[in-house]
């Protein structure tokens, strides 16, 4: 395994590249984030059964939606990061120029989602459910829009052929925001 | 031991169990600590750079040499379980057990002051003769007390010295408490948690009478909470 | 797998650059840690100077103090706020975590730099902007934040329940920048000893200082987390009408401290861990010995590491949760004395049959083990429920606090301090100087505080502006314990003043110090001093572990570790 190497880096202890064990314990440090916020979330769930009620007018289909868009990016971030392996830098650009289409759908839905929810009312002081389904939502869709601006940063790096390894990089952080939405989706849509 | 005589004198039923338990600390990390501190300050002074004199090389790789210090470390150990074992029942008595009440008070923290309701000459609360009292409480001696805390606002701590005892007022929840005054006295009862610009002053003072001084007490204040029981209503659930 | 492509965003390391990328926006491992450990000892000036504030407030109630003025109530409250906030968060953290952690890792594990070093830069920024935003609080109407430096909400949830509005946000947002750029700065030194250790240098070849830092990074970032979300629900509630912790619309105010708790406990070791790491550096080079049981200390580590996730609740004894968790939380508190006694016996044994040399950083090394020793038995006063009843916010946790943090933060760090300055700066300290300033430091530290453990059993509580109002304090022993404190508190700011002219001098006509003075034998003292961009012209190979002094069968008492056999 041959990586390409920063300057100052000359010898690597383990077999990791050094840009992939970054990219795991910044994960790490972002789990337990969404894990404290989670865990939070579910232990006053537990104590509110009457928040099935508030949590019915979600919309569904649009969540269902954007669970299947995001996994669909996934895909499209993984066959970029198999295109560089085999060397296709021009194919891994557009596949994760898909990935961003994705992202950007999925921040469309939501918009058009809170519009509707905000027009028919539920803000987020209204109550403790919806204080807590936009902080959710709202903070992991920050990290949607912070990995789009990271894709398109190596999409247009990995088009001028340079550092190809980081799509795996923006791959892996990609995979956790779609698994912290599996997580969001059904805690917050489908618990009714 | 000494230590007693920095502490406030004790007047409830519990605080000479606390006051035990304080001494008995004291006393194990005390000869711990010392002992320690023995050993750091004569290894300083004896092992000072003396020429020709070489350092011993002991990396204590095996656990033979480590045993010196892992041994020491097992007894802590041991320590640590008997203090706890020794704590628990005390802790158990004070604050997971609730005796039977001879005298019920309701106590609010607010900002800044202590806001009691007592039950009056018929002993029931929230009846028409209710009392009370702000930042003034009068109670009898040797009675068990017991008290349901809560706060209006922010979170406060009702901190009696003398009782040892400590219980955090927060708001949204009623905490039910005990103790029994031994001694007859004024004392102080203060807020243990800042609470904000008036968090120093906000202090109630704690008569412990005889049962007769508190009667005639009670019997003069009777009724005083009619004003404000209204309003009070769903702040004191 | 392959990639046709090199990595040239970094040029070579050592060409000629720019004042403002040498000194201001630099990528190298050391500028960094100097900035970070220059600006937290300017905030320890501002922070010393809050003490100062508390401690003449405390003795002569209501009169003026001088230098700053009568102390009103609610100023009084953001004062002890910010001395918390300012000497844990932008002290402790940056002159030893991110200070020697920044310098020391990438120099002890035989590294050109820190893994992702623009990251590095990018956390020192973030960390300069959480600085001033702290420090313009206290200058915004309303004053700087005063719920103490837990903020337990709903006080610090409502403008209307502390009087403080813009200051409480502020304070909100410093910490969470800060905690982000520390954050950077932990994966940085996690991934750099996981992954860019010189060849030939194992895990367990590693210096104990790195071993320490790294734990302290991972127990940051494990633990950080939950606050993280935390502070973000409380800073909803104060901007966006949420009501997380607003039991009249269904939130819970035990919840946060619950957060902070788990953080805040942990946040205990990732300040003394790295203390340790510098004491163990230390010891074995004056007393010309291995560190005593190298492994068990990395390993009572560990175990300290681990067991401080799961006792957070004896912050919380009388705070309203079940009583029932009292006990269980008490135990697991306690037993933290197991690994915490390990390592500290280990540190006295490594002096057994040494060949003691007392220059300043061995004296602050052992005077970090003296007093850091008071400060741990009296942890055992508060960890046990029924005693922690009375003792609870009290002056008695003040002073245990002080004992425990004082060693950790400074003793640890100025013995650090000494004992790295020639390799930091190429010139030797003062010692004359030097020893003036640690006797000055043990005997007003000890005077400070001791009397702070009398004071709380006499109750002197938490937080108050007077003590005078109540009638336990209200005595002639209180009040001199009162002003024995203030004395003691003047002496150690005083004290500081011979680190400070120790410091100029040292730096302006300090004698040129040679690469390896201490004659020791961790990598960063195969270097020049100071080192170059870079560090290593080639990078060194480690042939032994850290610690070989006076090995039999040698003439030198020292071998380094990447020396020929």
């Amino acid at each position: 395994m041959q990586y390409a190497r920063a300057a100052h880096i000359e010898h690597e202890s383990t077999e990791v590249p050094t840009g992939r064990l970054g990219m795991w314990w910044f994960l790490a440090s972002e789990i337990v984030i969404f894990g404290g916020l989670i865990t939070i979330y579910v232990l006053f769930r537990w104590r509110h059964p009457e928040w099935g009620a508030e949590s019915s007018h979600t919309i569904n289909a649009a969540g269902g939606f954007n669970t299947l868009v995001l996994l669909t990016s996934s895909l499209t971030v993984v066959l970029a990061h198999k295109a560089v392996s085999e060397g296709k830098l021009g194919e891994a650009a557009r596949l994760l120029g898909f990935t961003l289409l994705g992202g950007a759908v999925f921040l469309c839905v939501k918009v058009f989602e809170y519009t509707h929810e905000i027009r028919e009312g539920f803000l987020p002081a209204r109550s403790l459910f919806w204080s807590f389904y936009y902080t959710m939502t709202g903070l992991h869709a920050l990290h949607v829009l912070g990995g789009m601006v990271a894709i398109a940063c190596v999409l247009v790096a990995v088009r001028r052929g340079k550092i190809p390894h980081r799509v795996e990089y923006v791959g892996i952080y990609w995979h956790f925001v779609d698994v912290v939405w599996i997580f969001l989706f059904p805690l917050l849509y489908l618990t009714s | 031991m000494g230590l007693e005589s920095w502490l406030p004198k004790a007047a409830s039923s519990f605080a000479g169990d606390v006051d035990w338990l304080l001494g008995f600390i004291t006393w194990i990390v005390g000869i711990w600590f010392l002992a320690a501190e023995g050993i750091l300050i004569f290894f300083v002074l004896r092992y000072r750079r003396r020429p020709g004199v070489r350092a011993a090389y002991v990396p204590a790789r095996r656990l033979r040499a480590m045993a010196f210090v892992l041994v020491p470390c097992a007894a802590i150990l041991g320590f640590d379980l008997v203090i706890d074992a020794v704590a628990a029942p005390i802790w158990h008595r004070i604050k997971e057990t609730l005796p039977p009440a001879q005298e019920t008070i309701r106590i609010t923290g607010e900002q800044w002051a202590w806001r009691f309701r007592l039950p009056g000459p018929d002993g029931r609360l929230d009846t028409a003769d209710d009392i009370e009292v702000v930042n003034e409480l009068h109670l009898p001696v040797d009675a068990v007390v017991q008290f349901e805390l809560t706060a209006k606002d922010v979170i406060h701590s009702f901190w009696m010295p003398e009782m040892r005892l400590k219980q955090d007022a927060v708001p949204g929840r009623t905490i039910r408490g005990w103790f029994q005054p031994t001694r007859v006295g004024h004392y102080e009862m203060d807020c243990a948690q800042i609470c904000g610009l008036g968090h120093t002053m906000m202090k109630a003072s704690v008569v412990v009478e005889s049962r007769e001084a508190y009667e005639s007490w009670v019997r003069e204040k009777a009724g005083s909470a009619q004003v404000t029981s209204r309003e009070e209503g769903p702040e004191s659930r | 797998m392959t990639h046709p492509v090199p990595a040239s965003h970094d040029a070579s390391l050592a060409h000629a650059q720019s004042f403002w990328r040498t000194w201001v926006f630099s990528t190298d491992h050391k500028t960094i840690a100097k900035q970070y450990m220059f600006t937290g000892l300017a905030l320890a000036l501002v922070g010393g100077f809050l003490a100062y504030v508390i401690r003449m407030q405390l003795a002569s109630p209501g009169r003026p103090v001088p230098g700053y003025g009568a102390v009103g109530p609610g100023q009084y409250n953001a004062v002890v706020t910010l001395h918390g906030t300012i000497m844990i968060f932008w002290v402790a953290m940056p002159i030893l975590l991110a200070g020697l952690g920044n310098f020391l890792i990438p120099l002890m594990i035989g590294a050109r730099d820190m893994a992702f070093p623009r990251l590095n830069m990018l956390s020192y920024w973030i960390f300069f902007i959480s600085t001033v935003i702290l420090l313009v609080s206290f200058f915004v109407p309303g004053g700087a934040a005063a719920g103490g430096w837990t903020t337990y909400p709903p006080l610090s949830d409502r403008a209307i329940n502390s009087g403080v509005d813009l200051g409480v946000t502020l304070w909100i947002l410093a910490v969470a920048l800060e905690f982000a750029a520390f954050l950077m700065g932990g994966i940085n030194f996690i991934v750099t000893a996981i992954n860019n250790r010189a060849p030939g240098m194992r895990l367990f070849d590693m210096p104990l200082m790195v071993w320490m830092e790294v734990a302290a990074s991972i127990i940051f970032l494990f633990s950080v987390g939950p606050l993280i979300a935390g502070a973000v629900l409380l800073l909803l509630d104060r901007t966006a009408n949420t009501g997380f912790y607003d039991p009249a619309r269904g939130g819970d105010p035990l919840l946060f401290q619950h957060l902070f708790w788990f953080f805040g406990h942990p946040e205990v070791y990732v300040i003394l861990l790295p203390g340790f790491g510098a004491v163990a550096e230390i010891l074995p080079v004056f007393a010309r010995k291995p560190v005593f049981g190298y492994r068990m200390i990395v390993y009572s580590t560990i175990v300290t590491g681990v067991l401080s996730f799961i006792v957070w609740a004896h912050h919380q004894f009388v705070a309203g949760i079940d009583p029932r968790l009292a006990t269980p939380f008490s135990i697991t508190t306690i037993l933290i004395s197991v690994p915490i006694g390990i390592t500290l016996f280990a540190f006295i044994a490594t002096l057994w049959r040494g060949s003691i040399t007392l220059q300043t950083p061995m004296l602050f090394a052992l005077g970090m083990i003296a007093v850091f020793l008071l400060g741990g038995v009296t942890g055992i006063h508060n960890g046990v429920p029924a005693t922690d009843i009375y003792i609870h916010d009290t002056y008695f946790v003040v002073a245990h606090f002080h004992y425990a943090l004082i060693p950790s933060v400074f003793f640890a760090f100025f013995a650090a301090f000494y004992y790295w300055f020639p390799k930091m700066f190429g010139r030797r300290t003062n010692e004359w100087l030097g020893q003036l300033h640690f006797w000055g430091t043990f005997v007003f530290m000890n005077v400070t505080f001791f009397s702070m453990f009398l004071l709380g059993l006499m109750g002197h509580h938490r937080r108050i502006s007077n003590p005078h109002f109540f009638e336990a304090l209200r005595t002639p022993e209180a009040d001199r314990l009162q002003w024995i404190a203030t004395i003691g508190a003047l002496g150690l700011l005083a004290a500081q003043i011979a680190l400070i002219a120790n410091l100029i001098l040292s730096l302006t006509r300090g004698v040129r110090a040679e690469r390896n003075p201490w004659r020791a034998n961790t990598l960063e003292w195969t270097v020049e001093s100071p080192p170059p961009h870079g560090n290593f012209a080639t990078l060194p190979l480690v042939r032994r572990g850290p610690y070989e002094y006076s090995a039999p069968g040698r003439s030198e008492d020292y071998l380094p570790q990447d020396a020929p056999a």
